[in-house]
């Protein structure tokens, strides 16, 4: 970026100091004592000043650090970007996932650029959640492109054209507020396939003079489709759910859960100390442990097992195959404590886990890139009553063990 | 993805084949190989591919097909059924 240069003032930093100080008449680092005005490059004392303020700041907005330079359009500069992520981005992407700032981590909607975009380079559009954005712009290593961000609130492409935040109106909004006519020669943005659901291809051309053209499911094919004369591969209009890509949403899962979990832990250890005597906190301290491990046990089996296995476990609703892992992740815990229970305590255990399991499992279906809403409705109209008897029955025999003993 | 099925028989896709005019919209956008191209006509390959996510009927011109489009996550319809469509919310994305 071509930064004019900005004078200093000619007042010294450390005017008027004198005696041993930081900054003192003693020379630094080797240079030479400043004598008479002391010029403008020179720092009088203490590590050089960095670079002067980008003219591109305003007062209240700072530039982002994804930003490397601007490009000057008929609209005015649009900033260029860099297509390398930096620590920050990568920290940011990694509370992401962990659903640390989730729900606000996103980018100013508009025009950006990577590489040296001009009237005759191509326009890709995309979400202004950040993550969104990181993953398109990490793919752009030698790309000259304008990228289309719209107002998705900050949701991801193929979840903002579900709920209708990405939607041919913001495309064609967006388009008309940047000005991209004026910035293009051509008429045609490269939309992402996953947003076809909120976008009508055939409705775009009427609204602002664009023509759209699906560009592939995957940001990481995008230079592959721009290479192949924007032709996309029968494989890249396909979504995948490799088992990298369902642990990725494993963390998210489970912060779902973390809520929930503590009010559930808290009847678990309540319900432990019910007995004979009403009442026992000796009971609490000595059964709720192993209840609570059955309950996490199958929170495990639920948010973790089910993704993992997903493809190899029996059965095509969710809530079957939580209760397969959940029945096992309970059977681990009775295994490894078997001294201290009794068969209808190891029971509730058991039925405790396959109903925490079956239940996180069911909501993983809302992750997933395959499961349709009437398929789920229908799947839920069986899998809760059974979560809710297993839930019933497991906390019947988990209190009713203390009295028949 | 023709490992990871769902339930079948249960997708609301309408496809009405003598509406088609073959523009081959509905194959570009379907993420699940739905529909394919048999000469100048879209063809249902696969209906119970269908996730119902709505792109094939956004994205097509002549309104050949029907889908009652939404999100299939549980807690948004345990959300619908406790406070109604119009509050409920989706918190996986």
């Amino acid at each position: 970026m071509e930064l004019k240069h900005v004078d200093n003032d000619a007042e010294p930093c450390c005017a008027g100091s004198s005696g041993e100080g930081s900054c003192g008449p003693r020379p630094l680092t080797g240079l030479p004592m400043a004598s008479g005005p002391v010029e403008d490059d020179e720092p009088c004392c203490g590590p050089p000043p960095g670079p002067p303020s980008s003219p591109h700041e305003r007062p209240g907005y700072q530039l982002c650090g994804f930003v490397r330079g601007f490009r000057d359009t008929p609209m005015g500069p649009v900033p260029l970007v860099r297509t390398r992520l930096n620590p920050a981005d990568r920290l940011a992407t990694i509370g992401a996932r962990l659903n640390i700032g989730r729900n606000d981590y996103r980018v100013a909607p508009g025009l950006y650029g990577v590489g040296s975009p001009d009237p005759d380079s191509p326009v890709l559009v995309t979400a202004n959640y950040k993550l969104s954005f990181d993953t398109l712009r990490r793919e752009l290593d030698d790309v000259n492109a304008w990228i289309l961000v719209l107002d998705t609130r900050g949701i991801n492409v193929w979840c903002a054209a579900g709920k209708g935040t990405l939607s041919t109106a913001e495309v064609i909004a967006r388009v008309k507020s940047v000005g991209l006519e004026r910035i293009v020669r051509h008429r045609r943005l490269i939309l992402p396939q996953l947003g076809a659901t909120g976008i009508a291809a055939h409705k775009l051309k009427k609204g602002c003079g664009f023509e759209a053209v699906w560009g592939p499911v995957q940001a990481r094919d995008i230079k592959k489709f721009l290479n192949n004369g924007l032709k996309a591969d029968p494989a890249m209009r396909q979504v995948t759910f490799t088992l990298a890509e369902r642990l990725l949403l494993v963390p998210v899962e489970i912060s779902l859960v973390l809520k929930p979990s503590l009010w559930v832990l808290l009847a678990v250890l309540i319900l432990s100390g019910i007995g004979h005597g009403l009442f026992s906190v000796a009971a609490v301290w000595q059964r709720g442990p192993i209840a609570a491990a059955a309950y996490l046990s199958g929170i495990v089996a639920g948010a973790v097992a089910v993704p993992a296995l997903l493809p190899w476990l029996p059965g095509r609703a969710f809530y079957i195959k939580g209760l397969m892992t959940g029945l096992t992740g309970g059977a681990l815990v009775v295994f490894f404590n078997w001294s201290g229970i009794r068969g209808l305590e190891a029971a509730a255990l058991i039925l405790l886990a396959m109903a925490a399991s079956s239940y996180t499992a069911m909501n993983f279906t809302g992750a997933t890139p395959y499961t349709s809403p009437t398929g789920v409705e229908k799947e839920m109209r069986q899998g809760i009553p059974v979560q809710i008897l297993a839930l019933f029955v497991a906390a019947a025999a988990w209190v009713g063990s203390r009295f028949i003993a | 993805m023709e490992s990871l099925r769902y339930l079948p028989g249960v997708t609301t896709l309408q496809f009405n084949e003598d509406a088609c005019v073959g523009c081959g919209m509905c194959t570009k956008v379907c993420p699940h190989g739905v529909f394919a191209m048999e000469g100048r006509k879209a063809r249902l390959r696969d209906r119970d591919g269908c996730m119902e996510c709505g792109a094939c009927a956004t994205n097509c011109a002549v309104g050949a097909i029907s889908v009652t489009p939404g999100v299939g996550c549980a807690s948004y319809i345990i959300q619908t059924w406790l406070k109604g469509r119009e509050k409920a919310e989706c918190t996986c994305c």
